[in-house]
């Protein structure tokens, strides 16, 4: 008997929990409302499931506990019974998978229109870079890292000259203007995670992934890493800054591109930084700068 | 008819002196009883790694002595002791030797030879691991999943020696697994006694025996994995490893995938889960049809769920994946498989609950586990759909959703199901009964203790706290709050740690003053409570094995004189 009190107890104090405790998901600064919506759905049907089937337990383990001179009832099985509760599942499954799937449908198309920028991961920093005038990210690798080359451009391609490097500071975006995040690790696996944005994913050495997401609210929010990344994991954080399309610009015309911080670079880094790109013998027409 | 292995063809290797009655033993029972006591004494330590972490992340800064290694080396070896090294173990090893041939009224495994190495070879695995804390760099810290490029390079405590105690040790591991687990599929459809049929087998051994076919076929992803890695980190090649940056040093590594190691990690890890969710299905069943005096419902199609799942467990792997990087549009194909394995396994939770249904229940010690079960796995296994239904997973993943989700379905549910099989079968095991305050005792703090550590869990993985976290630190989206429910969740984990000295006193204490036990003290109909001595000798059975008329269901039968009909009584 405390038992079946117990479990009817749980079920009305969880409900009772998930709508009084202070803690549900931050408001929502991205298209991803598909996402936010999927989780409501699954969250109803599993609730509803929940509710039900521990307060019929509660009502079995009262209704039929021992009592002298009760005895069970033998039925080894009841195939309709059965049927029907297997059908009733798969329309909760399939009721839950639709709002899922349709979610993911839009995750995985890229909008043609949407900008690039890149997350570049290390331990235990983030760093960024925009495509430039150019609309065109330069080629990159580890390989080509140097002290004054921080993020692995390739210093012979062209592409990467107008690219604008952030390499402390922190993450612009447009507000309302799609973007697809380009994410580079020089190290180990990390996963860009602003709570707010809803998206997010892996950065894996080697490859370079991608999300994408609309922002859809100007203000400032805290980027985190969600995959274990070593001892400096929980202190690998950033912050993403939503702009206005006028302050964004503004913004944008302050940072240094590629091809000034090499103007800047001096010879002796200059040569460390093209002798990582196997270019020891440049042809005197080409210009570095 | 079942094949039988009659028992004169087959001589039972008697032992002839305490070594090999106790130590270098064949016996099924002496070997499962090791089996669970070094599962037991490991999973001890990984208790105590978990009530450290409770510590750090209820009272960050308090204790100067756990600093951010520490707090990762105790994540990874809390996860991998519970999962591998305590869930897999205790399941198979332990409750797996010592049911098996009881239950299908067998003298012993097959192979008791094997049996017997398999232990051996466990117990060295478990050395290897324990050295780990104690080889230069402690133990790895890379978390259970032990992903590359970060468990083999600088910044990773433990990346110099623990890893490789880690990895080897894993070897051993699946070595001492195969060798079990082969043991228990050949018994289970080789030697079952006259008249036991599959469809007659209690839930128990068909639970048991669907998790070791699954064994045989996923640990070997692990095995390779661990011998790759162990490459990758002594011997200098790139199977995980790209060309990246370490400490400030670009490697010598090139061309390695990290996500190949997710898929083969995965591919074990996901069967993994139902290698010891099956077992633990089986089990309480069983609990349930003893306790509620009723046939377990709809046997057959609980028996095929066990199957289904089984097959289906080995094609939603990349469901861990949706982040990780992999092609995007697998996740339509894993989300769907994932939430098609929600079916079969809903089936198992109404029958569970159709069996309490018109049962005559008594709410004895194991049944209280059992229905904990029950409560805790609805929970688990529907907070299960979020992660699988893909897009959901997207904000939930790497929060404290996932470690929530995870403890409830196969931390917290299994390990009630373990105790409530400890309370059962304890009689027949020792011949001695413990003592039912204590068990009480034991099962209201730790279930209710376990529903306040994990419920809230839940809500600030939706807050969106990231999980493997040191300290939280500064945040705008975490409000003071949350650090007071870390407080309130690591005093209910403290009292929950503390409440298991109940249960531990309990069992050492009833086994030397314990009541002498009935036989079959819960009228039982299946087979291991119809032995002719209690505990079971060598042997099992005396001169002659038990012939089978029925199932193991035959509870409250109409018109029978006793509510249960054991297996053995002929039909009439």
């Amino acid at each position: 008997m405390p038992i079946a009190v117990a479990i009817a107890l749980l079920v009305f104090g969880s409900v009772a929990f998930h709508l009084f405790s202070p803690w549900w998901r931050t408001p929502i600064a991205t298209n991803w409302g598909s996402i936010d919506s999927a989780l409501d759905v699954t969250l109803w049907i599993c609730a509803a499931a929940f509710v039900l089937l521990n307060l019929f337990l509660a009502w079995a383990l009262v209704r039929y506990r021992h009592r002298p001179g009760h005895r069970a009832h033998y039925e080894p099985e009841n195939s309709r019974l059965e049927k029907r509760l297997t059908f009733w599942t798969a329309i909760g499954i399939a009721g839950m998978l639709a709002p899922g799937l349709a979610a993911w449908g839009k995750y995985v198309s890229v909008p043609k229109e949407a900008t690039i920028i890149e997350a570049v991961g290390q331990q235990w920093q983030w760093s960024f870079r925009y495509p430039g005038p150019d609309g065109v990210l330069g080629a990159a690798a580890v390989k080509y890292v140097t002290p004054d080359n921080v993020l692995g451009l390739d210093p012979l391609d062209p592409y990467g000259r107008d690219d604008l490097l952030v390499e402390t500071g922190d993450l612009h975006l447009p507000v309302g203007k799609p973007v697809k995040i380009l994410l580079r690790s020089k190290d180990v696996l990390h996963d860009f995670y602003v709570p707010e944005f809803r998206a997010k994913m892996d950065l894996v050495p080697g490859i370079v992934t991608y999300f994408w997401m609309t922002p859809t609210k100007t203000g400032t929010f805290d980027i985190l890493c969600a995959e274990l990344c070593g001892t400096g994991h929980h202190e690998m954080r950033g912050k993403v800054v939503v702009d206005s399309p006028r302050a964004f610009a503004a913004w944008q015309a302050q940072q240094s591109s590629f091809g000034q911080i090499l103007a800047e670079t001096p010879p002796a880094a200059m040569s460390i930084l093209l002798i990582k790109a196997n270019a020891c013998s440049v042809p005197a027409s080409w210009s570095i700068r | 008819m079942a094949t039988t292995l009659a028992d004169d063809l087959r001589p039972l290797h008697h032992p002839h002196s305490w070594v090999t009655r106790y130590v270098w033993s064949q016996d099924h029972k002496v070997i499962a009883i090791q089996y669970s006591v070094t599962a037991i004494s490991i999973g001890l330590v990984a208790l105590v790694l978990s009530a450290l972490m409770r510590l750090q992340l209820g009272f960050p800064g308090a204790f100067p002595a756990i600093q951010p290694d520490n707090y990762l080396q105790f994540v990874s070896m809390h996860g991998m002791i519970m999962v591998v090294y305590l869930l897999t173990a205790l399941l198979l090893g332990g409750f797996g030797n010592y049911l098996i041939p009881l239950m299908i009224g067998a003298r012993d495994m097959v192979f008791p030879f094997v049996n017997m190495l398999s232990y051996w070879l466990y117990l060295l695995s478990v050395i290897v691991l324990v050295a780990g804390f104690f080889v230069p760099g402690g133990p790895t810290g890379a978390g259970w999943t032990l992903y590359p490029p970060q468990a083999i390079s600088e910044g990773t405590p433990g990346h110099q020696w623990g890893i490789v105690t880690m990895l080897v040790s894993l070897a051993i591991f699946v070595a001492a697994f195969t060798m079990g687990g082969l043991n228990y599929v050949t018994t289970v459809l080789q030697a079952r006694t006259r008249g036991m049929t599959l469809m007659r087998m209690p839930l128990s051994v068909w639970g048991i025996f669907t998790a070791s076919v699954m064994g045989l076929l996923a640990f070997p992803a692990l095995f390779v994995a661990a011998v790759m890695m162990l490459f990758d980190r002594l011997a200098g090649t790139s199977f995980f490893m790209p060309a990246m940056q370490s400490a400030g040093m670009i490697t010598s590594t090139q061309g390695g995938s990290p996500l190949l190691f997710q898929h083969l990690f995965w591919f074990f890890g996901h069967p993994e889960v139902y290698i010891v969710a099956l077992p633990a299905f089986g089990i309480v069943s069983d609990l349930i049809s003893v306790h509620a005096r009723r046939n377990i419902f709809g046997y057959r199609m609980m028996v095929w769920a066990i199957v289904v799942i089984g097959a289906l467990s080995f094609l939603v792997w990349a469901h861990h994946m949706y982040v990780s990087g992999m092609n995007p549009y697998f996740g339509f194909f894993f989300a769907t498989s994932t939430l098609i394995i929600a079916i079969p396994t809903a089936i198992k939770v109404y029958n569970w609950m159709l069996t309490l249904w018109r049962g005559n229940i008594h709410m004895r010690v194991p049944m209280l586990f059992a229905i904990a079960f029950i409560f805790t796995f609805i929970h688990g296994g529907l907070s299960g759909l979020f992660l699988g239904n893909v897009s959901v997973d997207v904000p939930l993943s790497d929060t404290f959703f996932v470690v929530a989700h995870f403890h409830m379905v196969m931390g917290v549910s299994p390990v009630l199901v373990i105790f409530g099989a400890i309370y059962h079968w304890y009689p027949k095991i020792t011949g001695r009964m413990w003592n039912e305050t204590l068990g009480k005792l034991h099962f209201w703090i730790t279930f209710l203790g376990v529903y306040a550590i994990f419920l809230p869990m839940h809500y600030l993985g939706i807050l969106g706290v990231p999980r493997r976290y040191y300290a939280l630190g500064q945040a705008d989206f975490i409000p003071p709050s949350v650090h007071l429910a870390n407080q309130w969740i690591s005093i209910a984990a403290l009292a929950v740690f503390a409440a298991q000295s109940l249960f531990f006193f309990n069992m050492i204490w009833s086994l030397f003053r314990g009541p002498k036990a009935d036989p079959n003290p819960w009228g039982a109909a299946s087979l291991e409570w119809q032995t002719p001595q209690t505990p079971p000798a060598h042997g099992n059975w005396g001169p002659k094995l038990p012939v089978v008329y029925r199932w193991a269901y035959d509870y409250s039968v109409p018109g029978a004189e006793r509510d249960f009909i054991p297996q053995t009584e002929p039909r009439a």
